[in-house]
């Protein structure tokens, strides 16, 4: 169920503002592409577009194409309802809602659409969704307690636990970690590394040893310069990408000579 | 503990070192304390002026035995006014609320917003006329209409009022008067649901409604029934449109809102009585007006408190 991206001279504007211009990729399924740079550059407007998000600011809009699986995500008759159903987010914060129990939020994106299910397969989705985000052991005598009286690390599980309930094809991912401390990091480092196998996955990160780490590709975005869109800069294998990058300015941001 | 202490060394170095701060410490102090007093002078006034009432006879009370009856009965018609009108104004600020604050593009949720404050702007007066020409005739059919069909519920029973000059359509223009400041509370509360919860209703795929049913709702609770009670508050107190509105004869409890023996309110029964007003029936008129700012009082208490307890909820 993993699905590819094809995104093609796409451009993105916030009114009459081009915030990104002409990115060009190929993000393969069943494996990570992390998107790095600096801040403003871009990076998580292009993960936002990639399911529609970024349409919940009044006047942004996207030219070109963003393709998955033989569908462009912007052609007039898609709704972009069904493309967040196919397209999951993990945001920057963890966002479980306050008013809903553990159990429920995991639930909540099944219920939507008023679908009705019986109380076994709920639970069988639930626990599925928990062990698939790490979370299970922590969490499952307290099941019906509110998301909101776990700690950061696990919040953040929970909404990832939230997201691949409703087996989304692709999971977008926008500095995950950049609100939790190392070892939490490390946790959902880990749980990146075993969604893989299921998922195509897409991360915006600041830190760059956490792109080393999880990620197999690696687009870099910056600025031509200051008031300027943002664009793409190189997109290569993570492993070249920290090696030996094309682009003079990639290795000067990765080696910390940026400027 | 630790918290009272640190304030207290806190506000006696400041007051005793800067002569600003002395000058505004003494006058919010000054001007929160009159308030209370007002307040206070306000009950006592009300109390003591008020207190021959307990001994007026039934001819001075409308033919009630005593004072507690004529009282408890307009408390009854006023209540009841008041919540009728929320039940009109609930769906109504909540639709309104959510136009503004989710559904309408910001350039028309601005204008649509300002017209409803505008009808706060609007003096009661006018809101009594309209109800009397505008509003009754046109609600003499739907009396028909209600007894005729629902007659079985004890609202309906009838017989219709052949001037619509009921409870009923006092309540509808009671409802129009609490509708600005409930809907603006409704819009605030609503506006103020975390942006990162209704994203995170929405990248789950869910549409608009979904969301809102989601994240808005649950989150904006406890606003929302403050909201319900403060404009209740309002609701209570309204005196003229539902004195100019309801044509009254006599004080009865009845649950009978569109028949033409109505309860009446306490607002309308004072502003109705005045004018003939012996030294006693003038305590009678002020007693009751002491029973409304109590209940007005309580109402807005709670409103408060459930407004207070929601924020520090969320």
């Amino acid at each position: 169920m993993a699905k590819s991206i094809d995104v093609s001279d796409v451009n993105i504007y916030y009114g009459d503002f081009l915030a990104v211009e002409g990115v060009n990729m190929t993000i393969r399924a069943k494996s990570v592409t992390a998107f790095i740079g600096p801040s403003g550059c871009g990076k998580s407007t292009v993960l936002r577009s990639l399911n529609r998000m970024h349409e919940v600011i009044p006047g942004a809009r996207v030219e070109g194409k963003i393709v998955v699986d033989g569908q462009d995500l912007y052609a007039p008759e898609v709704d972009p309802v069904a493309v967040r159903r196919q397209v999951g987010m993990v945001f920057q914060r963890p966002n479980p809602f306050p008013t809903m129990s553990i159990y429920e939020n995991v639930i909540s994106g099944l219920r939507l659409n008023s679908k009705r299910m019986n109380k076994s397969t709920a639970d069988g989705v639930v626990e599925k969704s928990l062990r698939g985000a790490n979370l299970w052991n922590e969490v499952k005598d307290r099941l019906n307690k509110p998301g909101a009286g776990l700690s950061g690390g696990q919040q953040q599980r929970l909404c990832i636990a939230r997201a691949i309930a409703v087996q989304p094809d692709v999971l977008l991912m926008d500095e995950p970690c950049s609100a939790l401390d190392p070892i939490s990091t490390s946790a959902i480092e880990d749980l990146i590394h075993e969604l893989k196998s299921d998922y195509t996955i897409v991360i915006v990160t600041h830190n760059m040893q956490q792109a080393a780490r999880v990620s197999d590709e690696t687009g870099f975005f910056n600025l031509k310069a200051t008031g300027e869109p943002g664009r793409l800069v190189e997109f290569n294998p993570t492993k070249k990408m920290f090696s030996n990058p094309d682009e003079s300015a990639t290795e000067a941001y990765i080696s910390g000579r940026f400027g | 503990m630790t918290a009272t202490l640190d304030e207290k060394s806190t506000d006696s170095s400041l007051s005793g070192k800067r002569p600003g701060d002395a000058i505004f410490r003494g006058t919010t102090l000054a001007a929160s304390l009159l308030v209370i007093v007002f307040l206070a002078g306000v009950a006592i006034f009300l109390a003591v002026k008020g207190a021959p009432a307990l001994d007026a006879g039934p001819e001075n009370l409308r033919d009630k035995a005593n004072v507690f009856a004529l009282v408890g009965a307009l408390l009854f018609g006023t209540v009841l006014a008041a919540a009728i009108a929320m039940i009109i104004v609930a769906p109504l600020s909540i639709g309104l609320g959510l136009v503004i604050s989710h559904y309408a593009p910001r350039r028309l949720a601005k204008p649509v917003g300002f017209l409803v404050d505008l009808l706060a702007a609007v003096p009661s007066v006018v809101f009594g006329l309209w109800g009397i020409f505008v509003l009754a005739p046109r609600m003499q059919p739907v009396h028909e209409f209600l007894v005729d069909w629902f007659g079985w519920i004890p609202l309906f029973a009838g017989p219709a009022s052949g001037t619509a000059r009921t409870l009923l359509t006092a309540s509808i223009v009671l409802a129009l008067m609490a509708l600005p400041i409930v809907t603006a509370i409704m819009r605030e509360v609503f506006s103020q649901t975390p942006r990162a919860h209704q994203e995170a209703a929405l990248a789950l795929g869910a549409t608009r409604w979904e969301m809102i049913r989601m994240t808005v709702l649950p989150y904006g609770r406890s606003g929302m029934v403050a909201a319900l009670l403060l404009g209740l508050g309002r609701a209570l107190g309204e005196t003229m449109a539902v004195a100019m509105v309801l044509s009254t004869t006599g004080v009865i409890t009845s649950w009978n809102i569109v028949s033409s023996q109505n309860s009446n309110t306490v607002a309308a029964f004072i502003a109705q009585g005045y004018k003939e007003a012996s030294p006693i029936r003038v305590a009678v008129l002020i007693f009751a007006g002491l029973a409304l700012f109590a209940l007005t009082f309580l109402v807005n208490f709670l409103g408060r408190a459930i407004a207070t307890r929601g924020t520090v909820k969320g």
